[in-house]
């Protein structure tokens, strides 16, 4: 059966240079999936491109990282320009991946607090939806997933945690995600896993990819 | 392959680093490699190697080794005062050890980080492509780690040419380290910023502060304030110039995390990265616009001095 044509139009694409090497090429500003999968879509096509080193997917946009000696920001923007103006294929499903939490986070009682919630309403929530990975970076096997439903909508911490332990899950804004390794952190940490997200002796070392799709499940400790 | 130095020694922070591997930052770990890769480059060319095999990256005080096997190595990058048997060895210069040969050095002159390369390479675990130490990962390298007292460093493999010393940088191309103005281009975000605060980003002047390593740079000096909402989290690069809330900039470095949401308001060209590479706490610096013309003929300029190596 064929795709169903794309009820939306192409996305303007807007290019700004990062340095002499590198290039960010801007679908949008909104979070939203329709976007972030054309900019996939994109960095794949890219990643395809002789003069193209890497290619990484943002939320809305790709970086695109480039041989200086066989290109020029001028050729390769118009080049993206071209190819995010055609329709993105069929997006795959993604891998689904079921995560198992012990919702026992130190800070599960005052985000239930501060959203005037149970506890138990809050896992609820947060183990409802299948989430998107919008983008894997920041640290090794880090993944920002989401959309968070608005009813678990919080800012980050005022004062960042030093040390947040590797497996701990937590929510800031709009977004979830899992401590891959323990680094400092401000987001709200409301449960931890045992699955690793950052495999170093794997290639690529990191569990989740850009597209794949989450769903946590409550587990008892 | 062959051993040839033994580590005494370690030094404050010596890694063994290459051209590092970029293809893994769509999995969220940082490229790595040389903080000065024209120095690395260089080191490697002067013994015979491929320029992309791995040296060791010597930061503010080097490492003393003795020779296990004669090697031909060569020292660029930050003057850190090299000696040989107690007599001062020349930079840029591919220069023999024989068999219990002693390399020191004493104390810095200029730069922050001196690369030693040996001809045949250094035998190193390679992680994801490349033999770049990861410290967060404790992958790649000398097992994941920086130096220490009685590691062996080997050679990876036969040299493929006559070992000959003697191959050099002239004078008038070595890299002095003392002018940190770091060529920049505009940022995707730089609008963010008001008039003023356009002004000071390329005006003043800023000093690296005491956060600073590997990943990047926290400069102290005026505060930049941005404006408007949030970002959505975009992949970075080396030598983006992020200004996170509170207007103190950080220059990414080559561990730098590989994704953020802070406004990029400059990104520091490939030719000043092998300067923004030797600086270290307390160094001042200065940002200057230039235009991707200018971008390309400094970085063509710093290939000819290289290819007058091969």
């Amino acid at each position: 059966m064929p795709p169903p044509p794309s009820t939306r139009p192409a996305p303007r694409v807007r290019i700004h240079p990062l340095g002499d090497t590198a290039l960010l090429a801007e679908l949008g500003t909104r979070l939203d999936t329709a976007l972030n999968t054309r900019a996939i879509a994109l960095a794949a096509a890219l990643k395809k491109r002789r003069d193209v080193r890497q290619a990484v997917a943002g939320y809305t946009g790709v970086t695109v990282h480039f041989d200086p000696d066989q290109t020029t920001p001028d050729v390769l923007g118009a080049a993206i320009k071209r190819l995010a103006a055609k329709r993105p294929p069929m997006a795959e499903p993604g891998r689904l991946h079921r995560i198992p939490v012990v919702y026992e986070g130190p800070d599960l009682e005052e985000v239930a607090a501060r959203l005037n919630l149970s506890p138990a309403r809050i896992v609820e929530l947060h183990s409802m939806p299948i989430y998107r990975v919008f983008l894997v970076g920041f640290v090794p096997g880090w993944a920002y997933l989401g959309p968070l439903p608005e009813e678990l909508e919080l800012p980050r911490r005022h004062v960042p945690r030093t040390q947040v332990p590797a497996g701990s899950v937590a929510i800031a804004a709009r977004q979830t995600g899992i401590y891959p390794l323990p680094t400092p952190g401000g987001w709200h940490l409301i449960g931890r896993t045992s699955v690793k997200l950052f495999l170093p002796d794997s290639d690529p070392p990191s569990l989740f990819r850009a597209g794949d799709r989450v769903k946590f499940f409550a587990a008892k400790s | 392959m062959t051993t040839v130095l033994r580590v005494i020694e370690p030094g404050l922070l010596t890694t063994v680093q290459d051209l590092g591997r970029p293809h893994a930052i769509a999995a969220g770990v940082q490229p790595g490699g040389a903080m000065d890769r024209f120095a690395h480059r260089a080191a490697n060319l002067m013994v015979g190697n491929p320029e992309g095999d791995a040296t060791l990256e010597c930061t503010l005080t080097g490492p003393q080794m003795v020779a296990a096997h004669s090697c031909l190595v060569a020292i660029t990058g930050a003057d850190l005062d090299p000696s040989v048997n107690g007599q001062a060895a020349p930079m840029w210069t591919g220069i023999f050890l024989g068999q219990g040969d002693r390399l020191t050095f004493g104390g810095r002159r200029s730069g922050g980080r001196a690369y030693i390369a040996i001809a045949g390479g250094i035998e190193a675990d390679s992680w994801l492509g490349s033999a770049s130490t990861n410290l967060l990962a404790a992958r790649g390298g000398m097992h994941g780690r920086n130096l220490k007292a009685g590691d062996q460093i080997s050679t990876s493999r036969q040299a493929t040419r006559p070992a000959v010393s003697g191959h050099h940088l002239i004078e008038s191309l070595r890299p002095q380290y003392f002018d940190h103005t770091l060529f920049a281009i505009a940022g995707p975000h730089v609008k963010r910023l008001d008039s003023q605060g356009r002004g000071l980003l390329f005006g003043a002047t800023f000093k690296v502060s005491r956060e600073a390593d590997r990943m990047g740079y926290r400069l102290d000096g005026p505060r930049l304030a941005t404006s408007g909402e949030e970002l959505l989290s975009f992949g970075l690069t080396a030598g983006a110039v992020q200004v996170p809330h509170g207007g103190q900039p950080i220059l990414l470095m080559a561990d730098h995390q590989t994704a953020g949401g802070y406004p990029v308001v400059a990104t520091v060209v490939s030719a000043s990265m092998p300067v923004a590479g030797q600086l270290i706490p307390g160094d001042e610096l200065h940002f200057q616009e230039v235009t991707l013309e200018r971008a390309r003929q400094m970085r063509l300029a710093l290939a000819a001095a290289l290819d007058t190596l091969r």
